[in-house]
């Protein structure tokens, strides 16, 4: 198991090249997605290790809060206003 | 927890895929096909290993917590991706030079 | 009468969802579901999907399971696909956007439809306007301008399916 989370550390890693070397705003913007997703992946990983389930809350409220995240940094790119 | 060896074979492949999207990442050429390859690759990666920790801690709080964490991703991530992606046109990043044809330009003219 | 009962079926699939999170059934835990359910039922009733009642139709649910099975082809499909396009050392890509045309009416089939195509070999929606879907490709075909050979390619594969979970 730990073979993998070092994995998907390294897989993060590779993601935050992209942010920080995208030369688009929105190239950064993926990055940041990817890296979200990735991050529930490394939280249930961690659930088995340690076999407690609150790490599995984490997750949920990880992926919900990056989907935020993400739409808002879309809405932004498209420079308009929340509501729409 | 069981010891049986389908968790190790669902997280090994999702956590290949997860690699080959953040590979993907860098070595594709503009934002959309980066976005392609990060989506398609990452959501599954994560689903696949999601479905692993199911796999592994059976009918309990952390297998049904998996589930749906598994469930939301699958829906979430693609919602978030082509938000991503119109975003990043109407904000005029353009297409990679090797590019053959771009319907959404002359359709709209952003 | 008939908003009457969608609040109480909203309510009762929010503290469903609200039981299936904490997986306990302790007095606590359960009354704060249920407050819970009633105060997001009758303050987010605009924001949430109409037409609930079709969750409790059996048809329904096995076109959406049928939906789920040539899904779940695709996506293994897709995810060899992308892995063959970036570990080749040529990145054998051919992007562009093309347009496809939907004959579904619904709004949520529609969006079902965008997330499904997302996750299918090589392609990403990128806008809905009225009928008409923007898909990135990332290896167009050589027939550019045949508009009905690319919608049978993209989106056919899912239409049969879908309009019969939504519409």
């Amino acid at each position: 198991m730990h073979t993998f989370l070092l994995l998907l550390i390294i897989g993060t890693f590779l993601c935050l090249y992209r942010v920080a070397m995208g030369p688009t705003p929105p190239d950064r913007a993926v990055g940041i997605d990817t890296i979200g997703v990735m991050v529930v992946g490394i939280c249930g990983i961690f659930g088995i290790i340690t076999g407690q389930d609150f790490y599995l809350n984490v997750a949920i409220a990880w992926a919900l809060l990056s989907f935020l995240g993400t739409l808002a940094l879309a809405k932004y790119l498209e420079g308009r206003g929340f509501d729409e | 927890m069981n010891s049986g060896v389908t968790p190790y074979i669902l997280i090994s492949i999702g956590v290949a895929f997860d690699l080959v999207g953040a590979i993907g990442l860098i070595r594709l050429p503009d934002v959309y096909n980066r976005l392609q390859a990060a989506t398609k690759c990452v959501t599954l990666g994560t689903a696949l290993i999601l479905l692993g920790v199911v796999a592994a801690s059976g009918w309990s709080a952390m297998g049904i917590k998996a589930l749906l964490a598994a469930v939301f991703v699958l829906w979430t991530s693609p919602t978030g991706s082509h938000a991503l992606a119109r975003g990043a046109h109407i904000a005029g990043v353009p297409l990679w030079s090797g590019s053959v044809i771009d319907k959404y330009k002359e359709d709209t003219g952003r | 009468m008939e908003t009457l009962k969608r609040r109480l079926l909203d309510m009762l699939i929010i503290f469903v969802l609200w039981l299936l999170l904490t997986w306990s059934l302790d007095l606590q835990g359960v009354v704060a579901g249920a407050i819970l359910a009633v105060l997001f039922a009758l303050v987010l009733s605009r924001l949430l999907p109409p037409h609930v009642e079709r969750l409790f139709s059996p048809v329904r649910w096995f076109w959406a399971l049928m939906h789920i099975i040539s899904l779940a082809f695709w996506v293994v499909l897709a995810n060899f696909d992308v892995m063959y396009r970036v570990l080749h050392p040529n990145l054998p890509i051919r992007p562009g956007i093309v347009k496809v045309k939907t004959t579904l009416k619904s709004d949520e089939a529609k969006a079902f439809l965008a997330n499904s195509i997302t996750l299918t070999p090589g392609t990403l929606t990128i806008d809905i306007i009225d009928d008409w879907l923007y898909v990135h490709w990332i290896n167009v075909h050589e027939s550019l301008e045949d508009t009905e050979a690319i919608t049978r390619d993209i989106a056919g594969r899912f239409e049969v399916t879908l309009r019969r979970v939504f519409d």
